[in-house]
């Protein structure tokens, strides 16, 4: 295939994978990868170095907005990024040394999960419990909700703490922002407002993202010219995305798909990785 | 003096991650330009691992590589950029941090940016 069909085809792949990335607010990074392996046979180390440069893109793209309305708790991302820094760091290094079939395998496991996450109904509740380690820290904060400033109290720091270190080695081990779990960990473990630990969790993937990529970026896992593509694709995707999801509610049916899509990529990918083609 | 607070910090953080972000894409979008204008039509093949070219590896290959209009350098560098962009934000957040007289905060960030720099010599190691 020459360069330029090869870079015309994943442009408009990473455009797709942006563009559903963030209307169901799994991220880029979950197509990205099965798109390069299955379909174009890159090899994964490959896939991931791109897959990671395009999570950074579109982590600060949108973390820029965020940030601004004074949603994003930055406290909070600031004390969880020790922790997702520093897994993302151990997962980077486990990287290069187990073999590609095992990456294959476990980055499928982590799609399913996903998926079914991406499934489940968010309420938004908040806990005015207090909590000494968050009283110490200053992580109570407040956002501006529909009806004025909304007061919220953070819960189980140590245990969000320690989820963080897993979501920040998977990060790093498959190249994906992980942002579900970033989630399960604030939204799950700590009781922040959906609102704020979406955000937040936005606000902390672009750091995870740089801390295993400094990494790949050494080792030659980032070649640019297949990171190209896939970071400007991903990028107009996102905010493609993020215009819509403006204009439109409801996204239940859409997310329904995309947890049917993913589990067949998911299946695929583990297939791949136990026959040994990746 | 003003006084510095959280608005203005958010307000600060926001804009180091937008400027990051449009120059470091605008960097790999140009590169990408010439890139395809001179390689275009030779055949992608990335099947099996082999790094990266050395032009592209190390920092004085990269900025010989711009100066003479080496596409992959130019992404290269806009890449690096990128990665760059989120660590600028938390170097900006431990100024803001100062400014705030914030220093159980500053320590954290400071901690946040020695992981990421262990990291990069964790990299350079093997």
């Amino acid at each position: 295939m020459s360069v330029i069909v090869f870079t015309l085809i994943i442009l408009t792949g990473s455009y797709f994978a942006g563009l559903l990335g963030s209307l169901t607010g799994l991220g880029g990074g979950f197509i990205i990868i099965p798109l390069l392996t299955l379909l174009l046979h890159v090899d994964i180390h490959y896939a991931i170095g791109a897959s990671l440069v395009s999570v950074i893109a579109t982590s600060s793209g949108s973390a820029a907005a965020f940030v601004k309305e004074g949603i994003t708790n930055m406290r909070l991302g600031m004390f969880l990024e020790i922790a997702t820094t520093a897994g993302a760091m151990c997962g980077a290094i486990l990287a290069t040394h187990i073999s590609t079939h095992y990456i294959a395998i476990l980055f499928g496991v982590i799609l399913i999960c996903s998926a079914l996450l991406s499934l489940k109904d968010k309420t938004e509740k908040i806990i005015r419990e207090k909590s000494y380690l968050a009283e110490k820290l200053k992580l109570n904060s407040s956002y501006p909700g529909n009806g004025g400033t909304v007061e919220y109290n953070v819960t189980r720091v140590g245990g969000g703490f320690f989820m963080m270190i897993f979501a920040g080695t998977i990060s790093g081990l498959l190249g994906i922002g992980s942002g579900a779990l970033k989630v399960i960990a604030m939204d799950t473990v700590m009781r922040i407002p959906f609102k704020v630990s979406t955000t937040t969790s936005n606000f902390m993937i672009g750091v995870t993202a740089a801390a295993s990529a400094v990494v790949y970026l050494q080792r030659g896992y980032i070649t640019p010219a297949l990171s190209m593509p896939i970071v400007i694709g991903v990028l107009a995707g996102a905010f493609s995305g993020s215009k819509i999801l403006v204009n439109s509610t409801s996204s239940k049916g859409l997310r329904y798909i995309f947890a049917i899509v993913i589990s067949v990529l998911a299946v695929q990918m583990i297939y791949h990785g136990i026959t040994g083609k990746i | 003096m003003i006084k510095f607070k959280d608005k203005d910090m958010q307000l600060l953080l926001g804009q180091v991650l937008r400027a990051g972000t449009v120059i470091s894409v605008s960097i790999v979008f140009i590169g990408g330009i010439f890139y395809l204008y001179r390689h275009g039509h030779t055949i992608a093949d990335y099947r099996t691992f082999k790094g990266i070219p050395d032009f592209v590896q190390y920092a004085s290959g990269i900025f010989n590589g711009i100066f003479s209009f080496k596409g992959q350098a130019i992404i290269q560098f806009g890449i690096i950029l990128l990665i760059a962009t989120p660590i600028f934000r938390v170097i900006f957040s431990a100024i803001g941090f100062v400014l705030e007289k914030d220093y159980l905060y500053l320590g954290i960030s400071l901690l946040v940016l020695l992981i990421i720099f262990m990291s990069m010599l964790s990299g350079h190691a093997g």
